[in-house]
C-alpha cells in the first residue's frame, strides 16, 4: 500500500516527464540546447548554485559553531532567524527584497549614490538564492556538532592546539558528512529556486533568466518542447543530487 | 539544543566570527523581512483587513488553507505508514524506497508542476480520461492537492521514522501474542509514543504548503475564485505594482506559517525530538 501510494504520488509524475522525453526523442532536447536563452539560463543557475554553495557553506560552518559553541545574549533570536527562510514563501522573499532594493525601496538612496543595481540584475539573483538556501548547511553542521559534543575539542585544546588548529584538525573532519549533505541540499535548492528569482530578477531573457524561469516563460509562450527539455535536465540533475545524498547518508551511518 | 557548554570562552577570533555571523543573518534575513512587515503593517490594521477581506484575496487564502489541510491529513496517515514500513521491514528495494522519500527535496518545485501538467494535462491520456469522467485534475483544485502531496512527502516520514526505529518491535509482538487486534496494536502500542513527532511533522508540512508557488502556478490554472492560491495571488499583486496589498497578504500568511513552525519547534523541544 505504501509502495502504491509513493508510486502514485512520486513516481507517476516522474515517469510522465521521462515518457515525454522518449516520445519526443533527442531532437528537441538538442534543439533546446541550441537556444542561447536556454543555455544562458542553465549556466546562470549553475553559477548561482556555486555562489550559494560557497558563501552559505562558509557562513553555515561559522554560524553552526556560533550557535552550538557560544552562549550569548540574543543566541535564541539568532537561532530563530536562521530557520525563517524555510517558513517564507519564495514569492514573499522576492517581494521583501524588492521592498529593499526596488523603486522607492529602503536602500534605493544608497544604491543610487553608488550606481549599483540589485533588483532585476545579477546581484538580486544572488541575494535571493543566498536567502532561500541559508539554513541548509548551518542546520546540518549544527546537528552534527550537537551530537559530537565538545570532548574532542577540549582534548585538543588541553594538548596545546590553537583554536584554529583545533578547528582544522578536529572539528572540520568530524562534520564533513554533515557539511557535504548541507552543501548538496543548498545546490539542489538553488538550482530549483523559482519564485524568488522570478520576482526579484524579472526573468529577463539572456540576462536574469535562470533555468527555472526559462521553463516558466517558455510554458507561457507555448514553447512546450523547450520547456520540457530544460525541465528534464533539471530532473536529471536532481537524480544526481539524490544519489549523492543517499551515498553520504550511508557513509555517515557506517561511521557512527 | 542541548546544554553543551563551550569548550573555552571564545577568544578574539571567536567573537569576530560571532559578529560576522550576526551581521550576515541580520542583513540577509532580518532586514528584508523587516521591510516586508513594515510595508504590510504600515498602512494600519484597517488596510490590512481590507486587503485580506477583498473577495479574490479571501477566496485565495481559503483555498490555500483548505488544500493544505487535505494534504496534511493524507500526509499524516500515509507518512506514518511509510515510516513504519521503512523502520520495520527489510526487503529488496527498501534503500530505493527510502531514497525516493527524499526526492521532493532534490527536484525543483517548478519541475514538479511541469510533470503534473504532463501527466494530467488535457492533452495527456490520463488527464483526458479524468476530465471526460467529470473530474478534471489539471487546472482544477485536485492538482493543487496533488502538487502539495508531492512536495511534502518527506516531512512526516522523516519526523516519525527515528522514533519508530527506537521503539522495540518486541512491544508490538507482545501485544499481538496477548491477543490484541492489529488496530489495537496500532492504537495502543504504536501510536502513543509517535504523537509528538507525528504532530510536529504534520504541522511543518502544513506550514510548508502555505507558501508553495512553483508547482502550483503551472498546474492549477490560477483561476480567481476557483484555483488561485494565496501565494499566486501575491505574485499577481506584485506584478500589478500593488506591493502594499501583496505585503499585507504576505504578512498574514507568514504569521500563520511562523506560528505553526514555532508550535512544531515547541513540541520537538518539549519531547526531546528536536531535528526535522
Amino acid at each position: 500500500m505504501v509502495a502504491l501510494y509513493l508510486g502514485l504520488v512520486l513516481l507517476l509524475p516522474v515517469s510522465a516527464i521521462v515518457a515525454q522525453a522518449f516520445r519526443a526523442g533527442l531532437g528537441p532536447l538538442l534543439q533546446a540546447f541550441d537556444d542561447p536563452a536556454a543555455n544562458h539560463g542553465l549556466q546562470l543557475s549553475f553559477v548561482l548554485a556555486a555562489i550559494a554553495m560557497t558563501a552559505n557553506g562558509l557562513l553555515g560552518i561559522a554560524g553552526a559553531l556560533v550557535l552550538t559553541r557560544h552562549r550569548f545574549l540574543g543566541r535564541r533570536v539568532l537561532d530563530a532567524l536562521v530557520d525563517l527562510p524555510l517558513a517564507v514563501s519564495p514569492v514573499m522573499t522576492g517581494l521583501a527584497f524588492l521592498l529593499l532594493f526596488g523603486r522607492s525601496g529602503w536602500l534605493e538612496p544608497a544604491l543610487d549614490a553608488t550606481g549599483w543595481k540589485v533588483a532585476f540584475a545579477f546581484p538580486g539573483l544572488v541575494v535571493a538564492t543566498l536567502f532561500v538556501t541559508f539554513p541548509f548547511t548551518l542546520r546540518e553542521v549544527a546537528y552534527v556538532l550537537e551530537e559530537l559534543g565538545t570532548d574532542e575539542e577540549e582534548a585538543a585544546a588541553t594538548l596545546g592546539a590553537s583554536p584554529w588548529q583545533t578547528f582544522l584538525r578536529v572539528t572540520l573532519p568530524n562534520v564533513r558528512y554533515g557539511l557535504g549533505y548541507g552543501v548538496i541540499l543548498t545546490t539542489a535548492r538553488s538550482l530549483g529556486e523559482f519564485g524568488a528569482v522570478l520576482v526579484l530578477g524579472g526573468a529577463i531573457s539572456g540576462h536574469t533568466q535562470t533555468a527555472t524561469t526559462f521553463i516558466y516563460n517558455a510554458l507561457e509562450e507555448r514553447q512546450e518542447a523547450s520547456a520540457y527539455s530544460i525541465a528534464l535536465v533539471l530532473a536529471l540533475a536532481s537524480v544526481v543530487v539524490l544519489a549523492a545524498l543517499e551515498w553520504l547518508k550511508r557513509r555517515r551511518r557506517k561511521e557512527l | 539544543m542541548s546544554n553543551t557548554r563551550p569548550a573555552v570562552a571564545p577568544g578574539f577570533g571567536g567573537l569576530l566570527v560571532r559578529a560576522g555571523v550576526c551581521a550576515y543573518v541580520g542583513a540577509l534575513v532580518a532586514l528584508p523581512l523587516a521591510a516586508l512587515l513594515a510595508e504590510g503593517l504600515g498602512q494600519g490594521v484597517r488596510a490590512l483587513w481590507d486587503a485580506v477581506s477583498a473577495p479574490v484575496a479571501a477566496e485565495a487564502l481559503r483555498l490555500t488553507l483548505t488544500t493544505a489541510a487535505i494534504m496534511a491529513l493524507v500526509n499524516a496517515v500515509m507518512g506514518t505508514a511509510t515510516a513504519w514500513v521503512l523502520a520495520r521491514y527489510d526487503f529488496p528495494g527498501r534503500g530505493l524506497l527510502s531514497a525516493l522519500v527524499d526526492l521532493p527535496f532534490a527536484i525543483p518545485t517548478l519541475v514538479t508542476g511541469v510533470m503534473l501538467v504532463l501527466l494530467f494535462g488535457p492533452q495527456s491520456s490520463l488527464g483526458g480520461w479524468f476530465a471526460a469522467h467529470g473530474f478534471p485534475i489539471a487546472f482544477a483544485a485536485p492538482s493543487i492537492v496533488l502538487a502539495l502531496l508531492f512536495i511534502t512527502v518527506p516531512f512526516v516520514v522523516r519526523a516519525v521514522e527515528p522514533v519508530l526505529m527506537e521503539q522495540d518491535p518486541a512491544e508490538e509482538e507482545a501485544a499481538r501474542t496477548l491477543g490484541a487486534s492489529t488496530f489495537t496494536v496500532f492504537w495502543r502500542v504504536l501510536l502513543p509514543p509517535l504523537w509528538p513527532s507525528l504532530l510536529s511533522g504534520t504541522i511543518r508540512s502544513y506550514a510548508r504548503a502555505l507558501g508553495e508557488f512553483g508547482s502550483i502556478v503551472v498546474v492549477s490554472g490560477n483561476i480567481p475564485h476557483r484555483t488561485l492560491t494565496a501565494p499566486i495571488y501575491v505574485f499577481g499583486e506584485i506584478e500589478s505594482g500593488r506591493s502594499e496589498v501583496a505585503a499585507a497578504i504576505s504578512v498574514v500568511l507568514l504569521a500563520v506559517a511562523l506560528g505553526l513552525t514555532f508550535g512544531a519547534r515547541a513540541i520537538e523541544r518539549l519531547t526531546g525530538t528536536a531535528r526535522a
